[in-house]
């Protein structure tokens, strides 16, 4: 199901499809390592559910629901 | 070619144990400066064997070349202008993909690289197996597996750096990666004509140029621009070439380049250079942080980490502190026994020695604080309460990462500004840094906690705590107000992006800790020391000249030899010490009266007088307009100067119980300017020494405007906070 990366919920996996960023922000996402093709699971949210926390390529990263809305995902 | 003397920089993402594995190699060598124009620090140092010289720079973390944050840029600015005989980049093995991003860069740009696979141990924990010999004949370049944490494989990558600077004699080699059927030809295109033209060839290559142009880097554009005409056929070739992308693939150029890096990485990894393992498996770390970031528990546990870290600092610290401070009063105590009485002794003394001394009391707090930050941050667990904390925080326009400074700088009664706007360097972000740096110093550091406690004792006696916790309510919402009014004007823009990595726990060396520390602890000793010791004499100077005329000092001498007299006739019995009691009792208030007179009569009495007028629109008592300038200084000053002002001479700041007697007693003191001189304190200008601080974490403009505005700020909140209260009074 394709699905913006703000709807999952915790445990819930998937593949990144798209990212719509551009600027600064779409740089600093790209280069984090999230481009199209990577698999991903959000491990977490933050006590008042934003940023999240995803597990990827090895490590954990966190972004903000704002950031979160430029990535659409093919959730699992 | 036997060369004696290579040039080695040292980069890396953050937390690949970059930092450690530089330590390790250099050993006690290492060197801060700074780099020219910038606050990034500039760590040095030297590697020597075989008859090589290694000279080391580590570089800030970073984990693109793309400028983006201050330490991108510089990162990419060594590389670049000094052109190191070899770069080592130190590589998190446990997130191979993502960290050869970076390595992949320096390739692209030509850079001799020596990829050094650190937490090697980690990897083989995790059930991972890395090829490391498949992945250097991939690359084309030498690895070395380390495990920097134990010093490992710090001795074959330096051999590899000699072996590597003695093939390549200083030349680069930039790769050429492929971005597509899209951009290959206009890349093509461009790098011609930028060859051609030799537009910025002497520091850059073509194709990079061209790559950089693509993806939209505003720093190389900016240079282009001063370059030549050519670049903006370069720009329009850009625009072009997003039309296309945006027409067959619905991106952008720079979206592509970034998609084809990661898919060269990604190609490279698939044959066979890692087995095993699970990336989606949650490991250690995201077990602890269920806990650690749990939505009721987190919370808890930061508060109680931050109250600990408080306690531990001021308990701890207090000690230390006395010590120095009992220093610096035997040191005084000897300058007025040798030092002749007169300006020399004055100066020492009350200046120099008292000045400095104040300041160097803090080192033990900053220290211990340090500390304990590096140890939390190096632990990890920085991260987590950004994390936590940056849904609230950005409403006002800060940064999760703004909490901690800010309760350092006294949102807990008791704290410092100064290793507050320290701490405020683990923001990445530029501009929530600086609203971060210039609202912390409102927060009710330990030397305003001393004056709030005498002047609540004075004024507020039937509910002492519930005024303090009013206090310190207000310095809270006036941080918060003013980040965001500051947010929205002077220093305006877009929040920065929250993309952070939550590195996993790792348990800090002791030896990084210490290095750290000692580092930053040393700066503050340094730098601040120096300006300080100038204030001090300037304000040393302020508070005596000009003296009382001779013939006032004359009169005051000749109303104590009255009183002495007098006791001594009142009490003929009395002899030996009961006699001098006696005779000092009654000099005493003379003495105070004299001391209040010269002060009303010196510099920096007559500017109290002369802005008596201004003054007056909030409501200020005279004593306190003194005390408030003398309180530039350092806010202890305070309550020293009350206390002079209300002649009672010299009164321990610690002891204000009967100045706050003295001070309810005084009708000036109405409500209305109580509340006035409440506020007014929380938010006028920083004290010297953050002053100082301010200046070395921004520079001396941002300084200059805390000053000034700080200063406006508070004193129309203090006229505002007179004329309502009136109103209902």
């Amino acid at each position: 199901m394709v699905m913006s990366m703000r709807k999952m919920s915790v445990n819930q996996c998937g593949q990144i499809r798209q990212v719509t960023a551009s600027g600064e922000m779409g740089r600093r996402i790209r280069d984090m390592g999230l481009v199209p093709g990577t698999d991903l699971m959000v491990v977490g949210r933050a006590p008042l559910q934003d940023p999240v926390a995803l597990r990827m390529k090895g490590f954990t990263l966190s972004l903000r629901n704002s950031e979160a809305d430029f990535i659409t995902v093919e959730a699992k | 070619m036997s060369q004696a003397h290579i040039r080695a920089a040292m980069s890396g993402q953050p937390n690949c144990g970059k930092s450690t594995m530089f330590n390790a190699i250099t050993g006690g060598s290492a060197r801060v400066g700074n780099y020219p124009g910038i606050t990034v620090d500039r760590l040095e140092g030297t590697y020597r064997k075989n008859g090589y010289e290694i000279k080391l720079v580590d570089l800030p973390g970073t984990y693109s070349l793309t400028s983006y944050s201050m330490e991108e840029v510089v990162a990419r600015n060594v590389i670049v202008d000094e052109h190191p005989d070899v770069v080592i980049n130190m590589v998190d093995a446990t997130a191979l993909e993502r960290s050869l991003y970076l390595a992949v860069q320096f390739m692209e740009i030509g850079a001799p690289l020596v990829l050094g696979l650190n937490m090697m141990d980690e990897v083989k924990r995790n059930g991972v197996a890395i090829d490391t010999k498949k992945l250097s004949q991939l690359l084309n370049v030498p690895v070395v597996a380390c495990t920097a944490r134990l010093g490992q494989g710090r001795e074959e990558l330096m051999a590899e750096v000699v072996q590597l600077a003695k093939d390549t004699k200083g030349l680069w080699k930039p790769i050429r990666l492929s971005y597509g059927p899209d951009l290959d030809p206009i890349l093509e295109r461009m790098a011609k004509r930028i060859e051609e033209e030799g537009f910025m060839t002497g520091r850059h290559d073509p194709r990079w140029v061209a790559i950089k142009y693509l993806e939209g880097d505003e720093l190389v554009i900016e240079a282009g621009r001063a370059a030549g005409p050519l670049s903006a056929e370069l720009e329009a070739v850009c625009a072009e070439a997003e039309k296309t992308t945006r027409l067959n693939s619905n991106t952008t150029p720079d979206a592509i380049i970034a998609d084809w890096r990661y898919g060269f990485i990604n190609g490279l990894l698939k044959q066979g250079v890692v087995t095993g393992g699970d990336e989606l498996r949650r490991n250690m770390s995201d077990n602890i942080d269920r806990v650690v970031t749990h939505k009721l528990l987190g919370p808890l546990i930061m508060a109680g980490m931050l109250w600990a870290m408080f306690y531990i600092t001021f308990t701890l610290g207090a000690y230390p502190q006395g010590w120095i401070e009992d220093g610096f009063t035997a040191l005084s105590d000897l300058g007025t026994t040798y030092i002749p009485e007169g300006y020399v002794q004055s100066l020492i003394v009350n200046g120099i020695i008292g000045g400095v001394g104040a300041v160097i009391g803090f080192t033990p707090l900053i220290l211990i604080m340090f500390a304990m930050l590096v140890f939390l941050e190096d632990l990890g667990y920085m991260a987590r309460v950004a994390y936590m904390m940056d849904k609230v925080m950005r409403i006002f326009g800060l940064h999760g990462m703004s909490v901690m400074p800010l309760i350092m700088s006294g949102g807990i009664p008791g704290g410092c500004a100064v290793p507050g706007v320290m701490c405020a360097r683990t923001l990445r972000s530029p501009r929530e840094r600086l609203a971060t740096i210039l609202t912390a110093p409102f927060m009710v550091c330990g030397a305003k906690t001393t004056a709030y406690l005498m002047l609540v004792a004075a004024f507020f006696p039937q509910s002492p705590t519930g005024a303090m916790f009013a206090v310190v309510i207000a310095a809270w919402a006036f941080v918060l107000l003013v980040s965001r009014l500051l947010r929205w004007t002077v220093v305006k823009g877009e929040s920065t992006p929250f993309v952070m990595e939550i590195p996993p726990y790792r348990l800090p060396t002791l030896r990084g800790v210490a290095v750290h520390t000692l580092e930053r602890v040393w700066q503050y000793v340094k730098k601040a020391g120096t300006v300080i010791l100038a204030v001090s004499i300037v304000m040393w100077a302020v508070m005596t000249f000009p003296e009382l005329p001779e013939d006032t000092v004359a009169s005051f001498d000749a109303r104590r030899s009255i009183a002495e007299e007098q006791v001594k006739t009142a009490n003929p019995q009395a002899t030996g010490e009961d006699l001098d009691k006696l005779v000092s009792d009654a000099q005493t208030p003379i003495t105070d009266e004299q001391n209040e007179a010269a002060l009303q009569y010196s510099v920096g009495g007559s500017v109290g007088s002369f802005l008596k007028p201004v003054t007056d629109l909030a409501g200020f008592p005279w004593q306190a307009n003194i005390a408030l300038i003398g309180a530039f200084a350092a806010k202890e000053v305070f309550v020293s100067t009350m206390a002079t002002a209300y002649s009672m001479g010299e009164v321990d700041p610690e002891d204000a119980t009967s100045l706050s007697d003295r001070l309810a007693a005084d009708p000036a003191w109405t409500l209305p300017a109580i509340l006035s001189v409440f506020v007014f304190m929380l938010l006028y200008t920083p004290c010297m020494v953050t002053v100082v601080c301010i200046a070395k974490e921004s520079n001396w403009k941002w300084a200059l405007f805390s000053v000034g505005g700080s200063m406006a700020f508070a004193f129309v909140m203090a006229v505002v906070v007179f004329h309502t209260t009136k109103l209902f009074v």
